[in-house]
């Protein structure tokens, strides 16, 4: 086996640009152990193609085992004891009738209550019971007598805010970010960093002014499976099949807090049915399941229900954001100021400036960012994080200069967005939408005004280091690649069997790819866009390796240098001589003593600074764009908006499988409609509970509120890796409820400075015209 | 689908209140099992409190389980007899995450209780391919890619084969009405509304070029 790490690298030339407008190449160092670059994949037989998932038979015949489907001997089912007070102390707790009633085997309290005995949100976890049967558990679980003691409470971010307001966390001196009650910041940014120039100065200076305040709710992830583990203790080791979509942070979280080491703990997640951030972490669940394995000396299956899934498992938070943009008269921009703060309830991560500060080029920009803590359930990342919520606000406000200045909003874009990959999406959009029909905002009349709206989005190329895979072909011709790496729905597994297809010359499907499993080498957390990005490229350096030492193999029996051979239709062929050939298997038949094996980990990103020693992720210096157009009809008489069309035109450095990636798109320009118009995570003020933690009342998008989406995906090479892959997840729905803002307000000729757009509000805004 | 599922619940319910004009309404229904025959003549069977053999008919063959009367037949696939392609997402029937057919009809799987379920013949997800040979509806799904985890996957593919059977040359429309009850987070209802024509196309071509 070997390990592919040097730090030599040689010169490569490297394809970079758009295809079909400019592709042209670039020198740039790379590791030498490398592969050589990839060509465009016009020129590839798998990679780029539309490959159906591999695992889709799986899938549709239900044969996919996900951690809720896991049944192991002797397993016992659990049922976690939650708070039913949005603030209270805890008082005592007696498990003693739990423990008593038929056919319970362990009970287990979180131990952070005896250092800090209070909760802080309705839905909290406490405890857990474990026992024989689902039913057991739940009559056991409602058994757990706990005394608390109420104490005041607050739900609503304003009244958060306030001076005399309880406190969520008592204060505490040795906090980061300087917080006041129950407000922590505000924290100032800019650009990639520090305030750029002096926004304020820019602003009072600027002769044109936009000036709005936007609102927006509170999303929750709404997984269809719910978190949950079956986690099986052993003397000193354990196995956790758990629904994660970061299966190595998962291990090192639960060796952390059970103090064993990392290598004997093993996390399994063959399949896992969403997780859109919220599974980054172990959560609570994980600790209580292995405690009561522990406890019962058996296997414990720990799968929220519905209700606990929507209150405690995370959300996006809301956000108030006050943003100013200035601009000269032609249409330049010259200020760019962000003021928010928004509740994650008792988790931070509020802030919502990312596009602000990033998307535009401005001399001037400042952003200041502030959390607010309710006693409300925790938020967690949430596909792009801050991202939906800034380009709302700042998408909404780009259209409101180019109002003010009476110049096309995408002309104001052009003028004002340097990147290569928006500008072409632009222009793409604009004509697969027909922008150039668009009429003036309001201009439409009668009962059902419809108006197209564009608005563009902006993330970032995040790398990690830490991933890995081994490829492996035996002597039956077997090949196999394997990595911890979990498939969160993006079929990544799919990806993988191409890459390494596309390299050995074989047919995708015919490839074994064994993943979600710590066993196997290190694979990254699937959260901020970057799995595609980061596993590919080790999967074909792997590959690569694989191929050169088979070649090496087959060379002798075609009589022929290694160097002159090629894998094509699984066979070894000699390049010159085509009719002179020898199966892949023949050829693997010679294999020394068992296999082939070769492991590869991922490279730093050619030409880009390297990362600080030990530090395993970092930021590519390319962003992912995309730009969206949507088409609404709203009816002024119910004020309910229908979304009738959404053009995505979208980059992702190299599609490796426009099939999946266009799925990927579309289901986040879905998730984003459903966050415009229908998502509102709701709590009672008075009695400090969500009132829809459930699917009928907690109103997701569904096939009637789907419209046309027709996604059109730019090829880019960027020339940083061995495949050149990027991501998608993320970008695809940022920028889609600014973009059905926008069009609603071109239809109506109101702005809606809030989420969600429901009827209710589209007729109080349209009230405000006609008034 | 909401009219062909409210046929059986409504059975259900009837047979529960367990009166006279109960068993006058089930005349009506197309089909009387054994067991609601034998109801009308000597009043409902009495089940439980504990556990109760009961014969399901499942992917045309029976199966005995052993089960409390207020187990659900999702509860009772899944956990008695480890057919886990059935999935429970909200367990109070608002996604249609556990979408089975009985008597070739799609309902939810958690708001049927499995007594009910007895006798009649149950269809899941691990049934609907013959052999290795996928339903078109499955193919289809793979095909354009209806799927993203996966989860919604069982239940929307029993919809749409449902909605096949009743009417084998739907409408965009038929497929959006037929599928409304089916949450999918993950959003692959356009490759859904896809795949499902398609399969009809398919199924329409083959059916001709065999007939
Ligand atoms: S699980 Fe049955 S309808 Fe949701
Ligand atoms: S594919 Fe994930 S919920 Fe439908």
């Amino acid at each position: 086996m070997t390990e592919e790490t040097s730090r030599k690298t040689r010169p490569e030339t490297l394809t970079v640009g758009i295809a079909g407008s400019r592709l042209t190449t670039t020198q740039r160092e790379v590791p030498a152990n490398d592969p050589p670059p990839l060509p465009p994949n016009s020129d590839l037989h798998v990679v780029g193609k539309r490959v159906p998932r591999i695992d889709g038979a799986r899938i549709v015949t239900g044969a996919a085992r996900y951690t809720a489907d896991i049944r192991l001997p002797g397993m016992l089912y659990a049922r976690m004891i939650t708070s039913p007070h949005p603030h209270a102390r805890i008082a005592s707790i007696d498990t003693a009738a739990a423990a008593a009633c038929p056919g319970v085997r362990a009970v287990h309290v979180l131990d952070r209550y005896e250092k800090d005995p209070i909760v802080r949100y309705a839905g909290q976890p406490v405890a857990a019971v474990a026992a024989v049967s689902q039913a057991a558990a739940d009559e056991a679980a409602r058994l757990v007598r706990i005394a608390w003691e109420p104490l005041p409470f607050v739900v609503d971010v304003e009244s958060a805010r306030a001076a005399d307001a309880p406190l969520v966390y008592p204060p505490n001196p040795d906090d980061k970010v300087p917080r006041k009650g129950n407000v922590r910041g505000p924290v100032k940014r800019g650009p990639r960093g520090k305030p750029a120039g002096d926004a304020l100065d820019a602003l009072a200076n600027s002769p044109v002014v936009v000036d709005h305040t936007y609102r927006t709710q509170v999303q929750t992830h709404a997984t269809l499976e719910t978190h949950g583990v079956v986690a099986d203790w052993q003397p000193g080791s354990a196995i956790v099949y758990a629904s994660t979509q970061a299966t190595v942070a998962f291990r090192d979280e639960l060796a952390e807090v059970f103090g064993i080491p990392k290598a004997r703990i093993r996390i399994i997640t063959e399949y896992m049915g969403g997780g859109f951030g919220s599974k980054l972490g172990m959560g609570p669940y994980g600790v209580l399941a292995l405690h009561l394995s522990k406890k019962a000396g058996r296997p414990v299956r720990l799968m929220l229900d519905r209700r606990e899934e929507q209150r405690c498992t995370g959300n996006r938070p809301s956000s108030v954001q006050h943003l100013r943009l200035g601009a000269t008269r032609d249409g330049k921009l010259t200020a760019i100021h962000l003021s928010s703060y928004g509740t994650g309830g008792v988790g931070g991560g509020a802030g919502s400036a990312g596009p602000a500060q990033n998307m535009y080029d401005c001399p001037n920009v400042e952003t200041e960012e502030a959390d607010v803590f309710t006693h409300a359930g925790p938020s967690a990342a949430m596909r792009a994080p801050g991202h939906p919520q800034g380009c709302f606000a700042l998408e909404q406000s780009i259209d409101a200069v180019a109002e003010k200045l009476g110049i096309d909003p995408l002309r104001l874009r052009d003028l004002n967005d340097s990147n290569a990959a928006r500008r072409e999406e632009r222009r793409i959009g604009a004509e697969m939408i027909g922008w150039s029909a668009r009429h003036k905002p309001g201009a439409d009349k009668g009962t059902i005004r419809r108006g197209i709206g564009a608005a563009q989005s902006i993330w970032y190329r995040f790398v990690r280091l830490d991933s890995a895979c081994e490829v492996r072909l035996d002597r039956e011709g077997s090949v196999e690649i394997v990595s911890a790496v979990q498939d969160i729905g993006t079929g990544i597994r799919t990806v993988l069997a191409q890459v390494v297809a596309e390299e050995l010359g074989i047919d995708p499907r015919g490839v074994i790819v064994r993943i979600g499993d710590t066993s196997f080498p290190a694979g990254p957390s699937s959260g901020g866009s970057l799995t595609t990005g980061s596993i590919t490229p080790p999967a074909r350096n792997a590959a690569h390796g694989v191929r050169t030492q088979l070649l090496e193999v087959a060379a002798p029996l075609l009589k022929a240098d290694p160097a002159h051979l090629d894998l094509r239709e699984g066979r070894v062929v000699v390049k010159s001589d085509p009719s002179r050939s020898i199966s892949l298997r023949e050829a693997a038949a010679k294999i020394g003593p068992d296999q082939i094996a070769v492991r590869a980990r991922r490279s730093e990103d050619y030409g880009t600074p390297p990362l600080p020693p030990g530090q395993t992720s970092g930021m590519g210096l390319e962003i992912y764009g995309g730009v969206q157009f949507a088409q609404v009809a709203v009816d002024t008489g119910t004020g309910a908006i229908k979304v009738e069309r959404v053009v995505a035109v979208h980059d992702c450095a190299r599609p490796m499988n426009p099939l999946t990636i266009e799925s990927q798109i579309k289901g986040g320009i879905i998730q984003g409609i459903s966050y415009a118009l229908f998502e509102d995570r709701t709590l009672d003020a008075n009695a400090g509970l969500m009132v829809n933690p459930n699917l009928e009342m907690y109103k997701i998008a569904g096939s009637r509120e789907t419209p046309v989406i027709d996604v059109h995906l730019l090829e880019e090479y960027i020339g940083r890796t061995s495949t050149d892959a990027g991501g998608i997840g993320e970008p695809a729905t940022i920028p889609t409820a600014a973009a059905v803002a926008n069009a609603v307000h071109n239809a109506l000729g109101v702005r809606m400075l809030e989420l969600p757009m429901t009827p209710d509000r589209v007729l109080s805004a349209l009230r405000t015209v006609r008034s | 689908m909401s009219d062909s599922t409210k046929g059986v619940s409504r059975r259900g319910f009837l047979k529960g209140a367990g009166s006279a004009a109960a068993a006058t309404a089930l005349l009506d229904s197309a089909v009387l099992t054994v067991r609601e025959a034998t109801a009308q003549i000597t009043g409902p069977p009495v089940y439980g409190p504990g556990r109760t053999e009961l014969a399901l008919h499942v992917n045309g063959s029976e199966r005995t389980v052993l089960v409390e009367p207020r187990t659900t037949l999702a509860a009772a696939l899944r956990d008695e007899l480890d057919l886990t392609g059935t999935k429970v997402v909200c367990d109070r029937g608002a996604c249609s995450g556990c979408t089975v057919w009985i008597d070739g009809l799609p309902v939810a799987s958690c708001m049927t209780l499995a007594i009910d379920a007895a006798g009649r013949k149950i269809t899941t997800i691990e049934g609907l391919a013959t052999g290795d040979k996928l339903h078109p509806v499955q193919e289809a799904f793979i095909e354009k890619d209806a799927m993203q985890c996966g989860f919604c996957t069982p239940g929307m593919v029993m919809t749409a084969a449902a909605l096949l059977e009743r009417n084998p040359d739907p409408t965009l429309d038929d497929v959006k009405e037929a599928v409304s009850g089916n949450l999918c987070r993950c959003a692959v209802y356009p490759q859904v509304f896809e795949a499902t024509l398609a399969a009809a196309k398919k199924r329409k071509a083959s059916q001709i070029a065999g007939s």
